[in-house]
């Protein structure tokens, strides 16, 4: 039983950040039927700008108070930019392309990230430790039954799954209560009517893709605190496992996002407390295991709603 | 698309020509073996295999258009079924025996390949465009992850995540033309018949095709089986080459190294695959000083392919007919199918 539990606050620990990674699918999908193959290397960028702030932090002995918003702030910038960018340079040429063009051209962007950052003169291969900003220690000690060991929530299991909530609370509030979340919902309706509309959609697209940017980069910090190591192909298996977790809570659903992005950690974390410690690696291909099961069984998810064909 | 028809050869004397080019490659392998640079001779092979690859992957996503991002899984497929047993029987195997037991093997690696690509073809093909891209990279790296958990299968070295080592050195220029020559010919021959127009209409729109009466799971199937067959086959030949197989090799970027070649000579060209994997073989070889920026460079000419030219060098024209039908392809040469 305590065993169990533990496994379940760090299945919800990590998930908390597969569903921010999912939310930047779910939400670029939801607008423009895409699969933004780069998304996972905007998270990686995430971690590598919280990597090179941190350095700094760290050599200038900033209190905890000021380094960790420096460190979201400077991510959460950088790859909104990013976002920005790659969506305007390479995905809003070929808005009216077939969307395989546009799916080739995604997996380009991801390609480009992951070997540029592998470069010497930008970051390279090698896996850097980040500096021990924030020293992850039990917050909250739970007693269960008669388990002699506490269940132990750490300071970071808080901070992600805080995070993690907030930022959901505030994108439902910013898509249900807000001008530009209706010209969102308006454009992942139908974007030519959404235009007749009036609605900038351009604009909205835009503001997708750096909304989506910041929430992975918010999941890069937390994970790059995490785990206190960074390496250009961390974003490749978070990348892939997110884009699971919305498909499975149904792609273009936030709600679904946030669920499947849960589950998946909790499968995660599951496999990998009960399985022997040989077959570790094979969590990583329960991902895609759950991800066909899926698409073959309900193909539009948990919490999404059956499209039809249309010719 | 009547090419074959316009210049009346019997078919007879073109078969006896590849059979003739494929018996002289023979010597013409062998006269490298001993006079050519090794070096120069390594790439040329290697150019074979990615001719194999490259054209057998644009079956299934130019041809079909069936958008596959697994092709290094079936060729980790054909490579380790025919490493472990090269391997296992590499004393049994000596003069005469070898090249016959060799072409045994390759096509059962080829075989192998095809029956796991029939397994994973018939649920995933039931997916479009996208999820079908994800699905096939979820097998692909499935498969990875299988091999690198596996170290023997009863008395039969797999090797694990340390790897496959000692395979004999089989593959030489002739296996590897030969090799491309078959694929080549099987796959234009299959496509330019009365009985491959089916592959061009699922992809050109899969829903008039059903409507016409065309069994598209069928073909998409049959598209997939035959690809994986021959990634199987190039699997093995380059497993013959290094000696060396470890599970890494055939992760998620060399599908898509082989996705840029097609993407690259034009989804739905034969030719545009071939031009394409000879290029890019060729390419990084004069590249060495880059090394560090080869693979930036790659997704660079990826992404401004797509931006400036989706359809590619050739589009889905071949090079023997780009006149006669520019007109007419043209409009369907504005991009990739959906």
């Amino acid at each position: 039983m305590h065993d169990f539990l533990q496994q379940l606050i760090n299945g919800l620990s990590i998930g908390a950040v597969y569903a921010l990674i999912a939310l930047g699918y779910t939400m670029v999908y939801g607008v423009l039927r895409l699969i933004n193959f780069a998304h996972g290397d905007v998270y990686m960028v995430g971690a590598v700008i919280a990597y090179e702030l941190a350095k700094r932090m760290y050599a200038t002995q900033s209190p905890l108070w000021i380094s960790m918003p420096i460190l979201f702030a400077g991510a959460i910038a950088g790859c909104g930019a990013l976002g920005f960018a790659i969506e305007f340079l390479c995905y809003r040429p070929l808005r009216h392309r077939p969307r395989l063009v546009a799916l080739i051209t995604a997996i380009g962007v991801s390609l480009l990230l992951e070997n540029l950052f592998q470069n010497r003169l930008v970051f390279g291969a090698t896996p850097r430790n980040l500096p021990e900003l924030l020293t992850i220690t039990p917050t909250l000690k739970l007693w269960v039954g008669s388990s002699a060991e506490p269940v132990i929530v750490t300071n970071l299991d808080l901070i992600s799954f805080g995070l993690c909530i907030a930022m959901m609370a505030g994108l439902t509030w910013f898509v249900l209560r807000t001008r530009m979340g209706l010209a969102l919902r308006a454009v992942s309706f139908r974007v030519d009517t959404a235009s007749l509309m009036g609605i900038n959609t351009n604009r909205v697209i835009s503001m997708t893709f750096v909304l989506g940017s910041a929430l992975a980069a918010v999941a890069g910090v937390v994970n790059a605190l995490r785990y206190q190591q960074v390496d250009p192909l961390m974003g490749l298996i978070p990348g892939i496992k997110a884009f699971v977790a919305a498909v499975l809570g149904g792609i273009g659903s936030i709600p679904g996002a946030l669920l499947g992005g849960l589950l998946m950690g909790l499968v995660e974390t599951l496999l990998k407390g009960y399985l022997p410690a040989h077959y570790n690696s094979y969590s990583d291909a329960a991902a895609f295991v759950v991800l066909i099961l899926i698409l073959l069984v309900r193909p539009s998810g948990l919490l999404g709603k059956p499209s039809l064909e249309k010719v | 698309m009547p090419a074959l028809r316009r210049k009346s050869v019997p078919v007879w004397t073109v078969n006896s020509a590849i059979v003739i080019l494929i018996a002289a490659l023979w010597p013409i392998s062998s006269a490298f073996d001993k006079y050519m640079d090794n070096y120069v001779l390594d790439v040329l092979i290697r150019m074979g295999f990615a001719i194999i690859l490259a054209v057998s992957l644009n079956l299934i996503n130019g041809i079909t258009g069936q958008f596959s991002l697994g092709h290094a899984g079936f060729m980790a497929i054909g490579a380790y079924t025919g490493g472990v047993l090269l391997k296992h029987y590499q004393n049994d195997l000596v003069g005469m025996i070898l090249p016959v037991a060799f072409v045994g093997v390759t096509v059962l690696g080829g075989i192998t390949a095809a029956m796991v690509g029939l397994v994973v073809g018939i649920p995933t093909l039931r997916l479009r465009g996208d999820y079908l891209a994800i699905a096939t990279l979820g097998f692909g790296e499935i498969i990875r992850v299988v091999l690198n958990q596996i170290e023997s299968i009863g008395s039969f070295e797999v090797g694990g995540s340390a790897g496959l080592h000692d395979i004999p050195h089989i593959a030489n220029f002739f296996w590897s033309g030969a090799w491309a020559i078959v694929c080549v010919v099987v796959i234009a021959r299959l496509v330019y018949s009365a009985k491959g127009k089916p592959f061009f209409a699922v992809r050109e729109d899969e829903i008039a095709a059903g409507a016409m009466g065309i069994d598209t799971t069928n073909y998409k199937v049959a598209a997939f089986v035959i690809g994986a067959f021959f990634a199987g086959v190039a699997g093995v030949l380059s497993a013959t080459l290094s000696g060396n197989l470890d599970p890494g090799d055939f992760n998620f970027v060399k599908s898509i190294e082989i996705v840029v070649m097609v993407v690259l000579g034009g989804s739905g060209s034969i030719t545009g695959s071939i031009l394409a994997a000879i290029l890019l073989t060729y390419l990084p070889e004069q590249l060495r000083s880059f090394q560090d920026w080869r693979l930036v460079i790659y997704a660079l000419l990826l992404i401004v392919m797509m931006l400036v030219r989706p359809e590619g060098l050739l589009g889905n024209r071949e090079l023997w007919r780009v006149r006669r039908t520019r007109v007419a392809s043209d409009a369907a040469n504005r991009g990739l199918a959906v």
